[in-house]
């Protein structure tokens, strides 16, 4: 156990981090806001990194395939929220019919291959995990905190606009929101769509800072989202309570995600048991809230009949 | 202003748990009606406000609000005309929102909602101060804390706030004070009829409580198995006592008044 080949390994993780911590955005915005588990994200992001790695391989802008990836994964959620508002589907079941057939749609994107290579070499990138040691604007850590940035203050602005409050409405409370006059089918599709479309730029990034785009490059990414959004809470949700607090919380649980799932590598877990340990790490703090609550009822439940005697 | 004409509706037709729960309501209301509306359990009063509000479609009859017919338009079109407050008074709120943030979503009732323009601004901030103010409940002092951690009589009389602050072409009140403690619930009240009367507001309100069924408003209607049985006017109902409505009822639907929840005096 080599401490300082843990600390060498810091600086990637961390930049993979903030990247997954973009897609823990649009995660949040869909669980937290919208009140909605969009599983669709799992196939989007994949999207997202296919779309990037074809376009840029074929010689396009980097921030040109970045903006292709955004709508293309608005499109995404467009589907699932047709399925879900439309057809009537659950929310749940119309994200997986999505990431489905998104399975084969990033095959068709990427000319039936499994996976594109994106070569540094040979084209411009925006990230890449060559750089996490170099200090300038072309390190992945410099660069995905300036976007985080941008995106929180894009978000936070939207947010407090008019239709921003009318989406936060539909998720809080939809009887009161249409009561009020939200078509709340439309906020729920066009909160997929800002969703969707936010976790295909991660994977747009994700592509170029690993050098490829993969079919199986997001597998289990909504769990990744979730871990994120979830430790976020816990360890820094009493100190920020603003809108953009919540979404750097968001943001960190990424990065601390990351860290500790370096550290558990370098203690010598499987690389291949991560994904076990990831989704039982979700399930227990998803149980907290839950568990707490019970402890909660009981205790009030133990004081009533100590109060009736 | 308000033209009910025969509208049913039957819940889950052709299964076992059918139900019909309109058979044929035709109702008639008048600018500046405030109608209390009584009924045993399932006799369709919640179920008329719901038609109103468009929260299902009706099978037969149309819905005129001001000469426009307002049958087919879905929901959240109709909340332009409407102003709602619900038994539940988690219904009516958004609770992980401020209260000013819910005033200002309210304020916006019928309008196109901009993805540039601010969703409050601070001349609005400063109104609904003043509006929360005839409250009495020191609500203009909280108006950044969360709906979630009000009491459920501040939430309902801040619904009926919501509910008027762009005046509503007709008030649909749907048992907004049964889940209150009494104190609390004759204030919500009182805080109704004054808002009515300020705005002069058209209102349907249905209650359990027959006193209050009588003591505001200046319409009674009673229902049972869907229809509208008994309808009092104006010169009729102040002279009505309690026990002049549950005869008018049992000499009508030919059954004893049955409502679980029904305070008689």
């Amino acid at each position: 156990m080599d401490i300082a080949k843990l600390f060498n390994a810091f600086p990637g993780a961390i930049s993979q981090g903030i990247i997954w911590g973009i897609m823990a955005i649009g995660v949040y915005i869909t669980f937290r806001i919208l009140d909605v588990s969009d599983l669709t994200v799992d196939g989007s992001m994949a999207t997202g990194g296919a779309v990037a790695a074809m376009l840029i391989t074929a010689g396009y802008n980097a921030w040109f395939a970045l903006l292709v990836a955004f709508l293309v994964g608005m499109l995404c959620g467009l589907v699932t929220g047709i399925f879900h508002t439309t057809m009537g589907i659950p929310a749940i079941l119309a994200g997986i019919l999505t990431q489905l057939a998104l399975y084969s749609i990033n095959l068709r994107i990427m000319d039936g291959k499994a996976n594109t290579a994106v070569n540094v070499n040979k084209f411009h990138v925006l990230v890449t995990s060559r750089n996490v040691r170099v200090l300038s604007f072309s390190n992945p850590i410099v660069f995905s905190v300036l976007v985080t940035a941008v995106l929180i203050l894009i978000l936070c602005f939207f947010f407090r606009t008019e239709y921003g409050c009318a989406l936060r409405a539909t998720g809080a409370n939809g009887a009161m929101a249409r009561a009020q006059g939200i078509n709340t089918n439309i906020a729920k599709v066009f909160g997929l769509m800002l969703a969707n479309g936010i976790v295909a730029f991660a994977g747009a990034l994700l592509a170029q800072y690993q050098g490829f785009a993969d079919v199986q490059m997001a597998r289990g990414a909504i769990v990744i989202g979730l871990a994120a959004v979830i430790i976020g809470e816990v360890v820094f949700g009493k100190l920020l309570h603003t809108f953009s607090g919540k979404l750097i919380c968001v943001s960190l649980g990424a990065v601390i995600y990351y860290l500790v799932m370096q550290i558990v590598l370098w203690l010598g877990l499987n690389t291949n048991d991560l994904k076990m340990l990831t989704a039982l790490v979700v399930a227990v703090f998803l149980a907290v809230p839950h568990w707490k609550s019970k402890a909660f009822s009981r205790m009030a439940a133990q004081k009533g009949v100590l109060e009736d005697a | 202003m308000l033209d009910i004409n025969h509208i049913k509706k039957t819940f889950n037709p052709g299964t076992i748990t059918e139900k019909r729960a309109l058979t044929d309501v035709d109702l008639h209301l008048a600018e500046g009606d405030f109608v209390t509306i009584i009924g045993g359990n399932g006799a369709g009063k919640s179920t008329m406000l719901n038609a109103i509000a468009g929260v299902f479609p009706v099978d037969s009859g149309n819905i005129i609000i001001d000469g426009q017919d307002i049958t087919r338009l879905p929901e959240y079109k109709r909340a332009a005309f409407l102003g709602r407050v619900f038994q539940d008074p988690m219904t009516g709120t958004a609770a992980t929102m401020t209260i000013e943030d819910n005033l200002a979503l309210a304020y916006r009732r019928g309008q196109h909602r901009s993805p540039w323009k601010r969703g409050i601004t601070s001349n609005e901030k400063e109104m609904f101060r003043e509006q929360l103010k005839r409250l009495g409940l020191g609500l203009e002092e909280r108006m950044n804390a969360r709906v979630g951690l009000l009491s459920g009589g501040q939430r309902q009389a801040l619904t009926l706030l919501m509910a008027t602050l762009q005046k509503p072409k007709l008030l649909l009140l749907d048992e907004h004070t049964a889940a209150l403690d009494p104190k609390t619930a004759s204030k919500v009240l009182h805080l109704t009829r004054e808002l009515i009367r300020d705005s002069h507001l058209t209102a349907m309100m249905v209650t359990h409580n027959m006193k209050d069924a009588l003591q505001y408003g200046n319409r009674i209607i009673m229902m049972h198995e869907g229809r509208i049985i008994v309808d009092v006017d104006r010169e009729t109902k102040v002279s009505l006592r309690v026990e002049d409505l549950l005869n008018m009822f049992e000499h009508t639907s030919g059954s004893a008044l049955d409502n679980d929840r029904m305070l008689l005096g």
